[in-house]
């Protein structure tokens, strides 16, 4: 009896818990970054190391390993971020900050970054020791990037080091980063946590590199020059640390011990900063708008704290047939019945147009609480922001959608969906289980099926829906249209990469590559190959927006909500904090006091 | 009776191995995949993808995949951990403490409650106890645990905040006053569990008390002109609590597995928040591991059930 129901409440755990775990998908990818931000090498507040108490810090999803290379999600790479640190990190305004191991941020105007864009040297801060007092230098950097580069190391953080010929200490404080060939982005290898991870102690790793890097227990308990050094780790738990007292700057940081607890639910966590205050800082209460904002209205002891990164909640359209025959299911050689077919961009139009994201945004995402309506997928730089598709979004009218359907020959049937030479508008909609992400297909599907659709909704557990394997799966595709978020690094040029014809995912790369839409368009592919060149900034930037516009105007993507990349609650007592949608949370630890 | 405990050790063999291959081709067949929590990151590439599968050794077929875990098994060795790359066993030791402090506390708390409360409501049936208790039973075990977990948490932790509900496992009790705050943060969780375990084995104790009350022997006792009291106590219960040793015994194995959903809702890292966290994770060398052990721990307390048996009940006779 009693293992009945445990079990039967077990499978509503299962589902709860991914529920939760797909609220928090856009952070869930070890993607976040948290850049550097003017006061991060500041901290105006005269402080001593130690002067504060313990900090506590909630993560509803719980630490399992502390070596950000080996990170499996943004718990692991944040809590490692206390210890371990970047060259330099991404500050708010998606661009590098020296907070880190580099004295300085290398560019052309200094002389660092070569002319042709191939060679980039980096100044390391001297005088830094490791936690246990030895001494750091440009050979740990040498050794961090062999770790990683290694392919057998299978390092999370292995794509920035892609393309990079060799990383090597010319002396104990200088470090040269040499690219294949130029590379405009310079900053790829060196700037931010979250693509980078950090510098680890070679005198502690050099065991653990290629093949034995699998089961190393230095993963557990990393040495590193952070602001804090490791007290204890229990994976899926908890992580205490303490003060480092071999920091650089010897009035940081400001608390004497941190705590780390992980699990639960993001919604109680919300309760423990907003509402208990027993704790300090409470990371991605990714929960339901309307719960949410009464919360923080009434709170005396925390406050939200919301940044805009690159998060965007999109929906794509497949190019492909899901239904073909056989082994042709959703291969790019097929064509989809209506959303490629002659009418195909017309259509995918009208789907367009009777895409409703203001409700969305408002409804659910709190109107800018932890999401705003979005309408481009390059966002979050200013730069690189696209205002050509801003018409085009606004837009929303399901009739007009019908009637621009109507006026091109398909026509309502009896059963109220649209057909034209004996193809109906029948699509099928899967995505995450997710109670916002139900919530959203609920009101497109009601917009939709105004406009002449028939719409079926499909929902697969996180676990399942991000996988390579799964036929269920978003890389699969065996759906018209499917729904979740994704982001980005502050230059978009690899993100971009993936609508490129040659990363379509189909069965002869066993679905890996990241074009699940199948789109193919020469046009595109240009702007891409270009970006992979041109180094002016300008000539990028028109280049990304270009790339952006063609996305959205030929009705690839359609993106709903612009999501915020921290969502998180702080106690009112934390200053110090100024965060960044660009790396990780915990970016400027250093700096927080009280 | 040696040579019953070994026969039914040998058969429980077979029944391990075929739970094992059960349990791990279920998981390798399972769409679910470790990688999966990497979304469609940019940053992590296919090639990444694909060297992170084949060191976790996932390129091998899962019939290959069995036998080398057989294989370590049989060497005493659970194996790693998928996400934190540590042995098994060590995140089973990190945890089973917590679990037994909540877990086990609450179902020892449930059957000293529930044996008496039975037993009162079954002598004065239908007597206002006796329907306080029925009530209380119901709810005990019609209400689920993510209910009156978060109803606690409501009223005792956000509005009267006299407990905290986030389960601190780094607490070391070396005085009263740390003594008394492993109290207080396990109270909340324990009393949701012991609700139910107490509701279930009340009930119990009540139908099998009122099975034996009208039964010739309790007659025979009674005109013997034995006190009411020892009638109920030495003959009735004993008698009854047979069957009830049994499910105590048998429920002993879900202590170990953990309370999944209590466990979440107070993080307390017990086996079973291990155990949810891993299936959503594909860790499925901590999945297997946990399920394997409980598969052993159930085979083993049935026996040891039937073996009570036997001590409690003469005229059961194993031979």
């Amino acid at each position: 009896m009693r293992w009945r129901s445990t079990l039967a409440i077990s499978f509503s755990a299962v589902i709860l818990a991914a529920a939760c775990a797909q609220t928090g998908t856009p952070s869930t990818s070890p993607g976040q970054s948290a850049g550097g931000s003017p006061a991060a090498s500041g901290g105006a507040a005269a402080f001593k190391r130690g002067d504060g108490g313990q900090l506590n810090i909630l993560y509803w999803q719980a630490p399992t390993i502390l070596n950000p290379h080996q990170a499996t999600g943004t718990k692991d790479s944040d809590a490692s971020r206390l210890i371990l640190e970047p060259l330099a990190s991404y500050g708010p305004d998606g661009k590098p900050l020296a907070n880190g191991l580099a004295a300085e941020i290398p560019t052309v105007a200094n002389g660092e970054v070569s002319a042709d864009f191939t060679t980039v040297t980096w100044k390391l801060r001297q005088g830094v020791k490791w936690s246990d007092g030895t001494a750091f230098t440009a050979d740990d950097v040498a050794f961090t990037f062999t770790y990683v580069a290694d392919a057998a190391t299978a390092a999370t953080t292995n794509s920035s080091t892609q393309g990079v010929k060799s990383v090597v200490a010319k002396d104990p404080n200088t470090v040269v980063v040499t690219y294949d060939a130029p590379n405009p982005n310079v900053y790829q290898y060196g700037v931010g946590y979250v693509s980078n991870g950090g510098i680890l102690q070679k005198a502690q790793y050099a065991g653990c590199a290629g093949a034995k890097a699998k089961d190393c227990p230095a993963d557990l308990k990393p040495i590193g020059t952070g602001p804090y050094m490791l007290d204890t780790f229990k994976p899926g738990d908890v992580v205490t640390y303490k003060a480092n007292p071999n920091f650089r700057d010897p009035n940081k940081p400001y608390f004497k011990t941190v705590q780390l607890k992980g699990g639960g639910d993001a919604e109680s966590s919300a309760r423990a900063v907003f509402q208990t205050g027993d704790e300090d800082y409470s990371w991605n209460l990714q929960v339901a708008a309307n719960i949410l904002q009464p919360m923080i209205a009434a709170s005396t002891k925390g406050k939200m704290l919301s940044v805009y990164g690159s998060s965007v909640e999109r929906i794509l359209i497949n190019f492909a047939d899901p239904n073909a025959a056989g082994d042709l299911r959703g291969e790019p050689s097929t064509k989809h019945p209506f959303f490629n077919g002659p009418d195909g961009l017309l259509v995918r139009k009208a789907l367009a147009m009777a895409t409703d994201r203001q409700t969305v945004a408002n409804q659910l995402y709190g109107g800018g609480l932890t999401g705003k309506p979005g309408c481009n997928i390059i966002t979050g730089v200013p730069d690189f922001e696209s205002t050509a598709t801003t018409s085009f979004c606004a837009a929303f009218d399901p009739v007009a959608a019908g009637k621009m359907l109507d006026d091109a020959g398909w026509k309502l049937g009896s059963d109220n969906i649209r057909a034209k030479n004996g193809i109906k508008l029948k699509l099928t909609y899967n995505t995450t289980v997710n109670a916002v992400r139900q919530a959203t297909q609920a009101i497109m599907k009601t917009n939709w099926e105004k406009a002449g659709f028939s719409v079926t909704l499909l929902q697969t557990p996180a676990a399942t829906f991000f996988t390579n394997t799964s036929p269920d799966g978003a890389n699969h595709f065996w759906s018209d249209i499917e729904m979740f978020t994704n982001n980005s690094d502050p230059d978009p040029t690899s993100y971009l990469d993936g609508w490129t014809t040659k990363q379509i995912a189909q069965k002869s790369n066993g679905w890996q590559l990241g074009n699940y839409n199948r789109y193919s368009d020469p046009t595109f592919d240009g702007y891409v190959t270009q970006l992979r060149t041109e180094t002016d900034p300008a000539k990028r930037a028109t280049l990304i927006k270009q790339a952006n516009d063609n996305l959205i105007l030929n009705v690839v993507i359609i993106p709903i909500v612009t999501r915020t990349q921290v969502t998180s609650g702080i106690s009112t007592t934390i200053k110090g904090d100024t965060p960044t949608g660009w790396d990780s949370e915990m970016y400027n630890i250093a700096d927080w006091y009280k | 009776m040696g040579r019953y405990i070994l026969r039914r050790l040998l058969i429980a063999i077979p029944t391990v191995a075929v739970i094992s291959f059960v349990v791990f081709a279920i998981l390798a067949l399972a769409p679910t995949d470790p990688l999966s929590s990497f979304g469609a990151d940019p940053r992590v590439p296919p090639e990444v993808r694909a060297a992170i599968r084949t060191s976790l050794g996932l390129d091998d077929p899962w019939p290959v995949r069995y036998v080398k875990w057989v294989t370590s098994l049989a060497q005493g060795n659970f194996g790693f951990s998928f996400m934190s790359h540590s042995p098994v066993i060590d995140l089973l030791k990190q945890r089973l403490p917590n679990t037994l402090a909540v877990v086990g506390v609450a179902y020892i708390i449930g059957v000293v409650l529930a044996i008496p409360i039975g037993m009162i409501s079954a002598v004065k049936r239908y007597s206002l106890f006796d329907h306080f208790a029925t009530t209380f039973a119901f709810v005990g075990f019609s209400v689920p645990t993510f209910f009156t977990g978060i109803l606690l948490i409501i009223v005792f932790s956000i509005n009267l905040r006299w407990f905290p509900f986030i389960y601190d496992s780094t607490l070391v009790i070396h005085d009263l006053s740390s003594f008394l705050d492993q109290v207080k943060q396990s109270i909340m969780p324990i009393t949701v569990l012991a609700l139910f375990d107490t509701a279930t084995i009340a009930r119990y104790t009540r139908a099998e008390m009122l099975e034996h009350l009208p039964l010739d022997y309790v007659r025979t006792a009674r005109s013997k002109g034995l006190k009411e009291q020892a009638v109920v106590l030495q003959h009735v219960l004993r008698n009854s609590l047979i069957p009830v040793v049994t499910l105590v015994a048998l429920g002993v194995p879900t202590v170990f597995g953990g309370a999944i959903v209590t466990e979440q809702i107070f993080r307390v890292p017990g086996i079973g928040e291990l155990l949810v966290r891993s299936i959503g994770d594909g860790d499925t060398p901590v999945v297997t591991a946990i399920l394997l052990i409980f598969a052993v721990l159930v085979v083993l307390f049935n026996l040891f059930a039937d073996i009570l048996y036997a001590v409690l009940d003469p005229r059961i006779k194993y031979s």
